[in-house]
């Protein structure tokens, strides 16, 4: 699945809640199963700044393609950021800088997006298309 | 007089708004308290009426700004009970206050190898300007430990005081956990030593009576927003001995007696530490917010604040799992809680959805936080327009908080 249609997928999952109580729900049980990081990269060079709770986030480049991890102490912060890891992940750095999150507000949570809500949404976004950017010049300079 | 709550919220419009289709209950006092009708209208009138600059004109709109300018200091002076007019510094806030106390009484008196003494329960707005004063000057920075019960250790205090201490500056009530601090103790037994003590009233002047010559501070800063006054407007309180030998923080205009390319003399009290154009509108609706409070009585807003927050801890305290910070300790208008190991920034998520106004995170106090080894807290803030049927709402609110993180 490119970055599209993860994102339309995402969607689609979100359409079917009504009331915020279910979407949070939700959000939580992706939380739940959000694939943890491991442990030596909950380190400060890998938290996020600029969140109430804390968020780490690790990259690497596989085969081309960009593999996130992330954690966080709060639930609904890894819900958050494990729909960006299913956004994201597995995809070539071109896509990541290139990907429109409009989904984020299609699914409700834009008011996570504003800098009051201090969850770093915002920063967790630049943080990962800040890996991207630096994978893509990698890959450039090996292609070079 | 009757203290009809019901009456009460009838003053405060923002009170009454619905939030995701909820009524709002809003429990971040601490943070800032809603503003009663009176102030706004009070607010608006002084623009749509005697807008000028104070202090200047000798035209008829800022003689009359000025004498609204200085009836506020004079009504803000009468209600601290401070002895004269020119001890009433109007600064931005709080923060502002402490800055200039830390900075000017700092330059004038710190040096290599002296101690300041501040608490564990601070806020960063009396830690940082402090640190930062301590980093200047070579002065020390020394804190009032905690006893298992998060009080202030005073026995620690009182070995912690000796010839190199040169002033202590401690909070009156803990914004992070509602802890109230023996801070009448604390200015004796530094005086007793000679050493002059700050109180940051942030918190402290909303929830009592503060009469600044009994409890003899030498300095007591507060802020007009937390008080039920406009933003940006606070108090700094210091003794005339003080005051005057303190060099200016900032200067510029109106602080000023005569100025020449040579040399600049200062202006007297308060205007030495006053200046730039002050927020006049603002602090002529600090004093509406007084005057309502006045007409209230803080004794009997203290009495229905203690009496909703005793129903509020003993409600909260009855849900498994739930845990109240310093729960021993003397308290006023504030709840700080862990709900299991729930992060409260998940709590408060939630709490927001059932229209609940509640603070998560640090309240601006990591160092408590770290000490009580706790990521931070859910703080309920409570203010004299409270009341029980909304705490019955915060309660519905964590139960279901608890069932959803379970």
């Amino acid at each position: 699945m490119n970055v599209e249609d993860s994102a339309a997928q995402i969607v689609k999952e979100f359409s079917l809640f009504d009331d915020w109580m279910d979407k949070y729900n939700y959000l939580i049980e992706m939380g739940k199963s959000l694939p943890l990081i491991d442990e030596k990269y909950k380190t400060d060079q890998y938290l996020i700044s600029g969140c109430q709770s804390r968020v780490w986030v690790s990259a690497e480049l596989v085969d081309g393609k960009v593999v996130f991890k992330a954690d966080s102490d709060a639930v609904i912060t890894k819900g958050i950021v494990n729909l960006l890891i299913r956004v994201f992940s597995n995809q070539p750095p071109e896509d990541i800088i290139d990907a429109d999150l409009s989904f984020i507000d299609e699914i409700g949570l834009k008011e996570h997006l504003s800098p009051t809500r201090s969850n770093g949404l915002v920063s967790m976004i630049k943080q990962m298309k800040l890996y991207a950017v630096v994978f893509k010049t990698k890959l450039k300079d090996q292609g070079a | 007089m009757n203290f009809d709550v019901q009456q009460i919220r009838k003053d405060f419009p923002a009170l009454h708004q619905e939030i995701y289709g909820r009524p709002l209950v809003y429990f971040d006092n601490a943070a800032t308290s809603q503003k009663p009708q009176v102030v706004i209208d009070r607010i608006s009138e002084y623009y749509r009426t005697i807008n000028s600059n104070v202090h200047r004109g000798v035209h008829h709109l800022s003689q009359q700004a000025t004498d609204a300018f200085e009836s506020s200091r004079n009504h803000i002076q009468q209600y601290i009970n401070a002895q004269h007019a020119r001890e009433v510094v109007i600064t931005k806030g709080a923060t502002d206050s402490i800055n200039l106390v830390a900075s000017s009484f700092g330059q004038k008196y710190l040096k290599q190898g002296d101690e300041v003494i501040i608490s564990s329960l601070e806020h960063h707005a009396n830690i940082v300007p402090w640190q930062v004063i301590c980093e200047k000057t070579g002065a020390q920075l020394k804190v009032i430990p905690l006893t298992e019960s998060s009080t202030l250790d005073l026995q620690a205090f009182q070995k912690m005081l000796n010839k190199k201490t040169k002033i202590v500056a401690v909070g009156h009530i803990s914004n992070a956990l509602g802890v109230v601090n023996p801070i009448r103790e604390i200015i004796e037994m530094a005086h007793d030593f000679d050493i002059p003590v700050m109180v940051d009233g942030a918190q402290g002047i909303v929830h009592e009576k503060v009469d600044v010559q009994a409890l003899d501070c030498d300095f007591y800063c507060f802020s007009s927003h937390k008080f039920y006054g406009p933003m940006g407007v606070g108090v700094l309180y210091g003794k005339t001995y003080w005051l005057s030998a303190m060099p200016p923080y900032q200067t510029g205009g109106e602080m000023i007696k005569s100025v020449t390319f040579e040399k600049t003399t200062y202006n007297d009290l308060p205007f030495k530490f006053e200046t730039g154009t002050p927020n006049v509108a603002d602090v002529i609706g600090f004093e509406s917010a007084i005057k309502y409070i006045e007409d209230i009585g803080i004794a009997h807003i203290k009495t229905y604040e203690d009496d909703l927050l005793e129903y509020g801890i003993q409600k909260l305290k009855a849900i498994d799992g739930l845990r109240i910070l310093a729960e021993g300790a003397p308290k006023a208008g504030v709840i700080s809680f862990l709900l299991k190991d729930i992060h409260p920034y998940d709590a408060g998520t939630i709490i927001d959805k059932f229209g609940i106004a509640v603070r998560t995170g640090n309240h601006c106090a990591q160092p408590v936080m770290d000490l009580l080894e706790v990521p931070g807290s859910i703080r309920a803030s409570m203010a004299f327009y409270n009341t029980r049927e909304e705490i019955d709402r915060l309660v519905e609110a964590i139960l279901k908080v608890r069932e959803m993180f379970a």
